[in-house]
């Protein structure tokens, strides 16, 4: 045990390059699946808040519902998805890191918007009225509200993030786990505490909890600067 | 010309509790109108109501004043409603709807923030502005709007004396401008030092309306002279409450 511990902290402080190439696509798949999952997440869950329509409530249960989706799930719907004979396999994106990020921001989309639209509700409640009294449309609302609310959105956006970066199902399924191609720091855990191959396991999971703690505290931060900078 | 409205019939029952209770009356076009009345008499429900930012359930409200064209209102709340983000961009957000050049409407917020005294505080975060600041800035955003119609929430309620006579000083200002001016206040001192007429509602009807001075000094109906006197008979409160 304690010559594994040694072993991947050696791995760690040599750079090991297969280590640090399984890091960063971890992070390129995770950190693009967040950034689209944004791009879709928070104004869709800004405007489920604001606005007001038929199956409004219906909506906001589904996202609720959807945070939590199995990732093994999603990831056997892009499979099926981009599998030779689905409708999208003649895009040639099955086993690519591409894949990966459709599965994943899929996965943390819901997450994004249903935790968006919390906040932003909570946000319309304090300030709404006074936006609406200046005529805004839904849309500039959800936008104003949007921007009101940035510094709490960042911990929807970190969840999203410890989601997508921690999964192991649905890249597992669309990645196929290719060494060198699609082989990310969870799949490569997985696979190499099957082998036996310890030091790398745990190498690759210090180096996720490290990146994550570091995410987390370096949004912290900037988040509690800003707070106390704007009130 | 100012904007006057002419109130019918006003009724408004969220949740089967009567709030308005047909409510009629009509705000003539100069000066300041001041609503008054006990807690839970309707005053802030009638001001929404005014501005559209409530439905009342039934009878009506009447611009007349600004011929064609929509009567425009702006509201001024208790709370100012500031966003986390500059004075400026405060400020800014009136002009969203009329989508104007980025230019253009950094010069009239930097005129409408010059003329209520924030010109120095452009770049500062609006929520760290002083209450009676963020009063004036929520004003300034009020005034963008280029108001035929201002309505005001108590906007004073929780400044202190200085800060209440700036407000004070602005909203005189605007309503010698021309733009009419309704003012929901529970404070009689301030409806004596700013407002022409008075209506004074109680239990979301209208008591008494008319000069403001004159009923101050001489109310004719029972309501009205139990209110300033500082009794409010037609409140009824639980026996366990006496």
């Amino acid at each position: 045990m304690l010559a594994s511990f040694a072993a991947a902290v050696s791995l760690i402080g040599t750079f090991d390059p297969e280590v640090i190439r399984i890091l960063l696509l971890s992070l390129a798949v995770s950190g693009s699946a967040v950034l689209i999952g944004c791009v879709i997440g928070l104004p869709l869950g800004a405007l489920v808040a604001v606005a007001r329509f038929p199956g409004r409530q219906a909506v906001t249960v589904l996202l609720n519902a959807f945070m939590g989706l199995p990732a093994v799930v999603v990831g056997l719907i892009v499979y099926l998805l981009l599998s030779r004979s689905g409708p999208l396999g003649g895009l040639g994106l099955l086993f690519t890191p591409t894949a990966m990020v459709i599965a994943q921001t899929m996965l943390v989309t819901p997450l994004i918007a249903a935790l968006t639209r919390q906040v932003i509700e909570d946000s319309d409640r304090e300030l709404g009225e006074s936006l609406r009294s200046l005529r805004l449309s839904r849309w500039q609302q959800a936008r104003t509200l949007l921007f009101d609310a940035r510094f709490s959105l960042v911990v929807a956006v970190l969840a999203a993030f410890g989601r997508a970066v921690s999964e192991v199902g649905a890249v597992l399924l669309v990645g196929g786990n290719i060494a060198g191609h699609t082989r990310t720091v969870t799949t490569a855990i997985s696979l190499e505490t099957q082998k036996g191959d310890l030091p790398l396991a745990l190498a690759l999971g210090i180096l996720l909890i490290a990146v994550v703690i570091a995410v987390n505290a370096a949004t912290t931060g900037v988040r509690a600067f800003s707070m106390r900078r704007y009130g | 010309m100012g904007v006057t409205v002419t109130l019918r019939d006003i009724r408004f029952r969220p949740d089967g509790r009567t709030v308005l209770d047909g409510v009629n009356a009509v705000v003539g076009p100069k000066g300041i109108t001041a609503i008054a009345g006990p807690n839970g008499a309707g005053k802030s429900v009638l001001l929404r109501i005014i501005d559209g930012l409530l439905t009342a359930d039934s009878g009506s409200v009447e611009f007349q004043g600004t011929g064609a064209r929509p009567v425009r209102r702006a509201f001024v709340f208790q709370k100012p409603g500031l966003i986390r983000a500059s004075t400026a961009e405060n400020a800014a957000l009136a002009l969203l709807p009329m989508k104007l050049p980025r230019q253009e409407a950094a010069r009239r917020v930097e005129e409408a923030l010059a003329h209520v005294g924030l010109a120095g505080r452009a770049g500062d975060p609006a929520r760290k502005l002083s209450g009676g600041e963020q009063q004036r800035l929520a004003l300034a955003r009020a005034l963008l709007t280029e108001p035929d119609l201002l309505l005001l929430d108590e906007p004073t309620a929780s400044l202190d004396p200085n800060a209440t006579e700036e407000v004070e000083r602005l909203v005189a200002q605007v309503a010698a401008g021309g733009t009419k001016v309704i003012l929901v206040s529970h404070n009689l001192a301030q409806v004596a030092r700013l407002a022409r007429d008075l209506i004074l509602l109680t239990e979301g009807r209208v008591a008494e309306q008319g000069s403001a001075r004159a009923l101050l000094t001489n109310p004719q109906t029972p309501e009205a002279r139990a209110y300033l006197k500082g009794e409010m008979p037609w409140l009824s409160y639980p026996a366990a409450a006496c």
